[in-house]
């Protein structure tokens, strides 16, 4: 038996590190690998009370999120490689065209 | 301290250390590796869950297609060691704090509001024998969505990611 906060908790250590990955990288590909873990944080929250409220459908939405998840990834990724055709870095800091 | 207490922890801690790893490598290969160690962990947490249809997808779809994906777009663009700035510096020097402190803030207002409710190992056996109907009947609506919505991503990878139409693009007209 494994209480349920132990869940939250890793669940919360997890999107931390995303949020932290985030902001504090600066290649493009590896904040976008800090997103991810981002989703995979949320995931095991949803299943963890899943299984605590015998509700099923929150496997279901898991479901749901990694469908999502791979649609991002997939067109986040040719993002990215369009940006490097264009400006030859993968750095954020160089691909300020937008900033005043 | 049972054994399912002792596996969870050995699955979290194998998480946790992938994910600071992730942080820490400025490599970008490096940090994919870690975050396929992320999720394979994490399928481990969902066996203990009992959800052996996320497990299986977890390990097929995110571990699989979407970390190879990310993996072969980092040798195609040949990324490198990533530079550090003033404003990486800077952030590092705030977020590592201010992060640390809400971690600590989520996981006592969790462990302390949370109650006693505890899972039991495999507490709602996700098989896709009982997945199934639930997809195919109260969330078709959903799922009917999720292929629209594969059908866009596909073919926005592919016009974002091919290579610009050899015809010349027409001159601005002069005015």
């Amino acid at each position: 038996m494994v209480p349920l906060s132990y869940y939250l908790v890793l669940s919360g250590i997890l999107f931390t590190c995303g949020v932290v990955g985030f902001l504090i990288k600066r290649n493009i590909i590896t904040i976008f690998m800090s997103i991810e873990l981002m989703l995979n944080g949320v995931n095991l929250s949803f299943v963890a009370f899943a299984a605590h409220w015998h509700a099923l459908a929150g496997q279901v939405f898991v479901f749901f999120v990694m469908v999502v998840a791979a649609a991002e990834a997939t067109v986040g990724l040719a993002i990215i490689i369009a940006v490097y055709r264009t400006r030859e870095t993968l750095n954020v800091d160089q691909v300020d065209l937008l900033k005043l | 301290m049972n054994v399912h207490l002792i596996l969870f922890l050995a699955f979290a801690a194998v998480a946790v250390a992938g994910a600071v790893n992730l942080l820490a490598q400025t490599h970008p290969i490096n940090s994919a590796l870690s975050l396929i160690a992320v999720m394979a962990a994490l399928a481990g947490e969902y066996l203990l869950l009992g959800a052996e249809f996320v497990a299986a997808l977890q390990v097929i779809v995110y571990a699989g297609a979407v970390m190879v994906l990310f993996v072969f777009v980092i040798m195609l663009l040949n990324a490198g060691v990533e530079e550090r700035t003033q404003g990486s510096r800077v952030a590092i020097l705030f977020g590592i704090p201010g992060a640390v402190l809400g971690s600590v803030l989520v996981a006592w207002v969790v462990l302390r509001h949370s109650g006693t409710g505890e899972v039991p190992a495999g507490a709602l056996p996700g098989v896709p024998a009982t997945i199934g109907p639930l997809l195919f009947h109260e969330f078709l609506l959903p799922f009917e969505i999720t292929s629209i919505l594969i059908l866009i991503a596909i073919m926005g990878a592919v016009v974002l990611a091919s290579t610009p139409p050899s015809a010349p693009v027409p001159p601005r007209e002069e005015n």
